[in-house]
């Protein structure tokens, strides 16, 4: 049996989260909330079991600086230690890799006209730790192995939505010829809109989000062709970081339906979303009868 | 929605629009090479033993940089506005704001002509909206 892409989860990734996970802020007034939101989530990967998460996310000058700016690089490694940003690593467990099927897609993307960069060796970031810390919860160990993929979200320009969502086809198209039979999910982290910077930070847009988020569900594909001006005018500066989103859409295929749907404003400076999204094209991937539980939980 | 198709997009264009958004410095590669080395000292911040050389004598250590005087000038004012226009990036700036121990919402708030507490009020109430702050030429 050869391995497979299961389901796509999408998340914001604000450092805060971190923050108030790591210190036990998760149910106060404030976070409570934005928490409650992934509670449905962290029951169901209890039930999905996934093998392995490809976590689309971007690097906030961690790992790399401005010697090097990779478009998209995949992380290959052993392991991978939580980055200090300043304020100390975060006290989360290390984050394990799949090198083989990390080396795998490397491969076949190459072979598939994305010229990606390889990476061996890195710390990550809030921007990998965090969405692990929404949908796993505090454990001793991650429960499944993680591989990394970075995509220059911060020097413009960066890649296009369309081009994002055509890394997702390709990566599909690599994890299920890698012959082992694992559950693989795909997660695209950042967003939804926010700006941190200049005299009109905190731009947010609850209407653009929202349609965002229906545009991920079904069979249409016209998110792929917003331009980066459309995310810099509606979203703020920061909000360009969902074409990483489109990276997880791409990898579903053509139709998908949304399991479980969460839309928080604000956390600091930024609008949080959150959906759960099982492919739908004939594929039979409900292993667990979760999806049924899902749509009692979402009436 | 604008649903522009990406592969025939001039790069020229694509630029000039950015000078269209009000309140923004969109972080071009115009931007990356003249603050090239003010992100880079920022960078160095991560490091604990800079961080304390920084804080000791925050002038000399900048000297040790091929910074301009106008971005050390800048940096020491923390005046983050005019960081930007010389060519700083916001995710590198935080090396600074955690430098100076202050949350990242605080040092983004200096940016927007209101006081922390001002800026977070309006962040609780649900943020800055869009109107208005789209398009300068278009007005909208």
């Amino acid at each position: 049996m050869m391995a497979r892409i299961t389901a796509g989860v999408a998340s914001s990734h604000v450092p805060l989260l971190g923050v108030a996970s790591d210190f036990n802020k998760d149910r106060d007034e404030y976070f409570g909330p934005i928490f409650a939101g992934y509670d449905w989530t962290r029951e169901w990967e209890k039930a999905e079991k996934p093998d392995v998460i490809i976590l689309v996310y971007n690097d906030h000058a961690s790992a790399f600086d401005m010697k090097i700016i990779p478009t998209f690089a995949i992380g290959c490694g052993e392991r991978y230690k939580s980055a200090d940003e300043g304020w100390g690593p975060r006290a989360v467990p290390d984050v394990e890799g799949h090198p083989d099927l990390a080396w795998h897609i490397a491969q076949s993307l190459v072979l598939d006209e994305f010229d990606m960069t390889i990476i061996n060796e890195m710390d990550v970031d809030h921007g990998l730790t965090v969405p692990l810390s929404m949908m796993f919860g505090k454990p001793d160990a991650w429960p499944c192995k993680v591989v990394p993929l970075a995509v220059n979200v911060v020097t413009y320009p960066p890649p296009s939505g369309n081009r994002c969502w055509a890394l997702g086809e390709a990566i599909k198209k690599a994890v299920e010829s890698f012959p082992e039979d694992l559950n693989v999910q795909i997660w695209g982290t950042g967003g939804m809109s926010h700006q941190l910077q200049g005299p009109r930070a905190g731009l947010i847009n609850k209407e653009w989000d929202n349609m965002f988020l229906d545009g991920l569900v079904g069979e249409s594909d016209h998110l792929r062709r917003i331009p980066h001006i459309e995310y810099l005018r509606e979203t703020g500066s920061e909000g360009i970081e969902m074409v990483m989103w489109l990276v997880m859409r791409g990898a579903l295929g053509k139709k998908t339906r949304a399991l479980h749907r969460h839309y928080h404003v604000t956390c600091s400076n930024t609008a949080i979303g959150h959906m759960v999204l099982r492919p739908d094209n004939g594929e039979g991937l409900d292993m667990t009868g979760s999806d049924t539980v899902t749509a009692i939980a979402a009436e | 929605m604008m649903t522009e198709d990406p592969k025939h997009q001039d790069i020229h264009e694509y630029l000039a629009e950015f000078e269209d958004i009000p309140g923004t410095r969109v972080y071009t590669a115009a931007r990356a090479r003249k603050g090239y080395h003010m992100n880079q000292f920022a960078m160095s911040l991560m490091k604990d033993e800079n961080r304390t050389r920084f804080k000791a004598d925050e002038r000399a250590y900048m000297d040790e940089w091929p910074l301009t005087e106008d971005q050390k000038l800048a940096l020491l004012a923390r005046d983050y506005n005019r960081c930007l226009d010389l060519g700083g990036n916001v995710y590198f700036l935080s090396k600074l704001f955690s430098t100076d121990g202050i949350p990242f919402a605080e040092a983004v708030s200096t940016m927007t002509g209101m006081s922390f507490p001002e800026y977070r009020e309006m962040m609780m109430n649900g943020g800055r909206s869009p109107e208005g702050q789209r398009s300068i030429r278009e007005k909208r």
